[in-house]
C-alpha cells in the first residue's frame, strides 16, 4: 500500500473519532407534493400520471401491481420484521415542480443546505467554483423521489453516455429503457421488486455506449426526507460492448420515529467486455438504541453479465437501517464473465441485517469472488446469506468466498448461511469463514500507544474491513471509514 | 520523573504488588530483575493502566501527574510508553497508520499541533533506520506475520516515533538473537539515553544490560523491591541466582 493512502486512511479515522452521534437526524423543511396516503390502483395511476409516463409504462406498473397483490411477503430471512401497514404510508412525494434547472444555483437552497449539513462532498460545487484538481463526479441528486438536478450532462453527452433520472429516460429514451427495464429483475421476481415496479417514483438510468469509458464516476445521493414516505428507487445501468462505468450510491436519512419502508431495485447489464463497478455506502437511520424507528431496507440488486468477458463488481458498506434485506447478485451468462461482491455490514443496538449475494454461473469459464465482512455489536443480528450456483453446462467455473464476522460484546449474533449448488464437476469452489472478537489485548495495546477506546475500536474495525474498503473509490472509502467508526461508538466497554 | 510509592495491585483479586516503591530520575536507566512471578510484568501493566490490574493502595506519579487517575491513552499522552513482551497483532492496520494516529492523538491530548503527513513519514523513516528496519515493514499490518525479533524491533521503532519521557520495556530482550539484541539495545540508547528521559528495563538477563548499561538495578521479589544497587548487582544475580541475592 502506498504511504499517502495509509496516511489519508489515518486522517479519515481521526475525523471519525471526533464525531459523536448520528448527525443526520433532522429533517429539512421543503414543501412536498404527496400522493394520497395508501396503496391501491389509483396510487399507481397517480404516480404514472404525475410523471407524464407513456401508456406502456402505466401498463407495466399495473401488471406488477396486480401481481404484487397475489404475493406473500418473504419470511425466509433471519429477520424479525414487524407487520408493515402498506396502507399507512405515502408512495409519492416530490419537491414542488420547477422548470428545468441549468445548474446547482437553481436548486432549492434548502436542499443544498441539506447536503451541506450531511457533509456530503458535493464535488460538483468545487468544480463549479473552479477548484483545481477537484475530482469529477457527476451527481444526479435524488432528493426524496424526484431528481432535482442533473449535472455534467454535457460532458457525458459528448462521450455518448446517457445519465438521466429514470422519469426523464422513460420519456426521452423509451426504446432503450423498454428494452432493458425489468429484464434483470422482472416484476414477478419477488414481493418487494413487484411493489417497486408498481410504485417506483424515480431513480437513475445510465447507458454507456459501445467502447466508451465513462469519463467520470457517476454518483447519486439518496435521501429519505418526507415522513412516512416509502422510497422506491429504480436504477438501470447498461454498459454496452467494451464500455466501462463506475457508479457510486450513497445514502443518509434523517431521524424519524416511525419506520420507513425502502424497496429499491437496481438492475445492471454488462455486454461483451463491458465492466460495471457499483459502490454503495448506506447510512440510513438505524433506529435508536432501543430499536425504535429506523429504515426498513428491502432491496433487490442484480447484475446480468450477459456478454463474454463482462465484469460486474458490487461493493457495499452497510451501516444503517433498522432492517436490511439485500443480496446484490450476478447472473453470469457470458463466457468468462466475472462477478465480484465485497461487503461490510455493520449492525449495532437492535439492528438486523440479512445480506449477502448470489453468484449464478451459467456459462463456461465464469469466475466469482465474494468477500463479506460482518461486524455485530449491541443486541444486533447480522447474517451473511450467499448462494453460489453452477449450472450443468458451465465448465471450468471458479468461486472464492470469504466470510468473516467480528463480534463486539456478548449480546449480538453473527450467522453465516452459505448455499452452494454445483451441477458441473469441473467447478472449483472455495469457502472460508471466520468469527473473531476484538480482543482486550488489541484494545489495550492500541490504547497504550495513545488511542482512546473509541479510536482504537474504529481502527481495529477498519483494519478488519480493509479488503472491502479498498475496493471503494477514494472519497467513498473515506466516508465509509468514518461511518464504521461512528456506527460503533459506545459499543465497547 | 517517576515516583512510585507503596504500590499495591491485584490481578483477579490476587495480590501481586505488595508495597512497591521506586523513584526514577530524569536521565536514569533502571533495570528490574527478579524471578518469574515476582510481579515484574504486573508493574508495567499496572503503570500503563491495563484493565484487570487493580491498584488497591499507593501512588504513582509521572512528572508530577497522577498516573493512576488516567486512562491508558492519557498515560501515553503524559509521556509513558510500555514496550510489550508479547506485541499484539492488528490485522489490516498498517504500522504507519497506527503510529501516525497514535502520535497525533497524543499530541492533541497534550494540546500540541499534529504532525503533517510529510513530517510523520520523515520521523518514521529516521526511527526505522535507527532500528535497521525496512520502511516497507512499516507499511505492513501491525505485527502481523512478524518474527519475534521483528516485533521487538518494531516496538523500539514505535518508541522512537512516540518519543516518550519514560519507557517501561518488558523483556524486550526475550526472543532476540545476538544481532537483534544489539540493534534493540543500541536503539534504546539512541532514543532514550537523554537527560530528559528515563527507562525502566524489565529483564531476566545480563546480556541486554551489556548494551544498555543501567545506572541502577533492582531485585523484585514477592511484589516488592528487596534489593537495589548499581550495575554490579546484575552481575551478582547472574552468578549467584535470585534466591541467594534476594534472601
Amino acid at each position: 500500500m502506498n504511504e499517502e493512502i495509509a496516511l489519508r486512511d489515518a486522517a479519515a479515522i481521526e475525523a471519525a473519532a471526533r464525531v459523536a452521534e448520528y448527525e443526520h437526524g433532522w429533517s429539512a423543511e421543503i414543501e412536498q407534493e404527496f400522493a394520497p396516503k395508501g396503496l391501491n390502483e389509483d396510487t399507481v395511476r397517480f404516480i404514472s400520471a404525475k410523471k407524464n409516463e407513456p401508456e406502456w409504462m402505466l401498463d407495466w406498473r399495473l401488471k406488477a401491481w396486480r401481481h404484487w397483490l397475489t404475493m406473500p411477503m418473504p419470511d425466509w430471512a433471519k429477520l424479525a420484521v414487524p407487520p408493515i401497514d402498506y396502507q399507512n404510508a405515502y408512495y409519492y412525494a416530490a419537491p414542488r415542480p420547477k422548470k428545468e434547472l441549468a445548474s446547482l444555483d437553481e436548486v432549492d437552497p434548502e436542499i443544498l443546505r441539506v447536503y451541506e449539513r450531511l457533509g456530503i462532498p458535493l464535488e460538483e460545487q468545487k468544480v463549479l467554483a473552479g477548484v483545481e484538481g477537484a475530482r469529477r463526479v457527476a451527481v444526479d441528486a435524488v432528493f426524496d423521489s424526484v431528481s432535482v438536478a442533473t449535472t455534467f450532462r454535457k460532458e457525458l453527452e459528448a462521450a455518448g453516455v446517457i445519465f438521466r433520472s429514470m422519469s426523464e429516460a422513460i420519456r426521452e429514451y423509451p426504446e432503450l429503457v423498454r428494452r432493458w427495464l425489468g429484464k434483470v429483475v422482472p416484476c414477478h421476481d419477488n414481493f418487494f421488486a413487484a411493489l417497486n415496479c408498481a410504485v417506483f417514483s424515480d431513480g437513475t438510468f445510465v447507458y454507456v455506449p459501445e467502447g466508451v469509458r465513462c469519463p467520470m464516476e457517476l454518483s447519486t445521493y439518496f435521501r429519505i426526507n418526507a415522513q412516512n414516505t416509502g422510497q422506491f428507487e429504480r436504477t438501470l445501468i447498461v454498459a454496452d460492448k467494451g464500455a466501462y462505468v463506475s457508479y457510486l450510491e450513497g445514502c443518509t436519512a434523517p431521524q424519524r420515529d416511525e419506520n420507513q419502508l425502502h424497496a429499491a431495485v437496481v438492475e445492471l447489464v454488462a455486454l461483451d467486455d463491458a465492466e460495471i463497478k457499483y459502490s454503495t455506502v448506506q447510512n440510513w437511520y438505524p433506529g435508536d438504541a432501543q430499536g425504535r424507528g429506523g429504515i426498513y431496507n428491502f432491496v433487490t440488486k442484480r447484475a446480468l453479465c450477459q456478454g463474454r468477458r463482462s465484469k460486474v463488481s458490487w461493493t457495499q458498506v452497510e451501516t444503517g437501517s433498522a432492517i436490511t434485506w439485500k443480496y446484490p447478485s450476478c447472473v453470469l451468462n457470458g463466457e468468462d464473465s466475472v462477478g465480484e461482491f465485497y461487503s461490510v455490514a455493520v449492525t449495532n443496538n437492535r439492528q438486523q441485517a440479512d445480506t449477502g449475494t448470489k453468484m449464478i454461473h451459467n456459462a463456461r469459464g465464469t469466475r466469482s469472488t465474494i468477500v463479506s465482512k460482518g461486524i455485530s455489536a449491541g443486541h444486533s443480528s447480522n447474517t451473511y446469506r450467499g448462494l453460489v450456483r453452477v449450472g450443468a453446462a458451465a465448465d471450468g467455473v471458479r468461486n472464492f468466498t470469504q466470510c468473516d464476522s467480528l463480534l463486539l460484546g456478548h449480546d449480538c449474533g453473527a450467522h453465516t448461511v452459505p448455499y452452494i449448488e454445483v451441477r458441473n464437476p469441473s467447478a472449483q469452489i472455495e469457502h472460508e469463514a471466520t468469527t473473531s472478537k476484538i480482543s482486550d489485548d488489541q484494545l489495550f495495546y492500541a490504547m497504550s500507544r495513545g488511542l482512546s477506546q473509541e479510536a482504537a475500536v474504529a481502527l481495529i474495525v477498519n483494519g478488519f474491513a480493509k479488503e472491502v474498503l479498498q475496493q471503494l473509490p477514494m472519497e467513498f472509502a473515506v466516508e465509509a471509514q468514518k461511518l464504521l467508526g461512528i456506527s460503533l461508538e459506545g459499543s465497547v466497554g | 520523573m517517576l515516583k512510585i510509592h507503596n504500590l499495591h495491585a491485584t490481578v483477579a483479586d490476587k495480590p501481586i504488588l505488595k508495597g512497591l516503591s521506586l523513584t526514577i530520575n530524569a536521565g536514569e536507566i533502571h533495570a528490574i530483575m527478579g524471578p518469574n512471578g515476582a510481579g515484574k510484568s504486573t508493574l508495567g501493566y499496572t503503570l500503563a493502566g491495563r484493565p484487570g490490574y487493580e491498584v488497591t493502595e499507593g501512588a504513582a506519579q509521572l512528572n508530577g501527574v497522577d498516573l493512576l487517575a488516567l486512562a491508558p491513552h492519557e498515560r501515553a499522552a503524559a509521556g509513558l510508553f510500555l514496550g510489550f513482551q508479547y506485541p499484539v497483532e492488528i490485522p489490516g492496520v498498517s504500522f504507519l497508520q497506527f503510529l501516525r494516529e497514535a502520535a497525533n492523538a497524543q499530541r492533541l491530548g497534550r494540546g500540541e499541533p499534529t504532525l503533517s503527513g510529510g513530517a510523520f513519514l520523515k520521523l518514521a523513516r529516521e526511527k526505522a533506520a535507527l532500528l535497521q528496519m525496512d520502511m516497507e515493514m512499516l507499511k505492513r499490518p501491525v505485527n502481523v506475520g512478524f518474527s519475534g525479533g521483528e516485533k521487538k524491533r518494531a516496538e523500539m521503532v514505535q518508541m522512537g516515533i512516540l518519543d516518550p519521557a519514560l519507557a517501561i520495556l518488558d523483556e524486550t530482550d526475550s526472543g532476540l538473537d545476538i544481532d537483534a539484541l544489539r540493534i534493540c539495545g543500541e536503539g534504546i540508547n539512541a532514543i532514550m539515553r537523554r537527560p530528559d528521559k528515563a527507562v525502566l528495563l524489565i529483564t531476566h538477563y545480563q546480556r541486554l544490560l551489556d548494551v544498555v548499561r543501567p545506572d541502577f538495578v533492582h531485585v523484585l521479589s514477592g511484589g516488592r523491591i528487596v534489593r537495589s544497587g548499581g550495575p554490579e548487582l546484575a552481575l551478582e544475580l547472574e552468578e549467584q541466582g535470585y534466591e541467594a541475592v534476594a534472601a
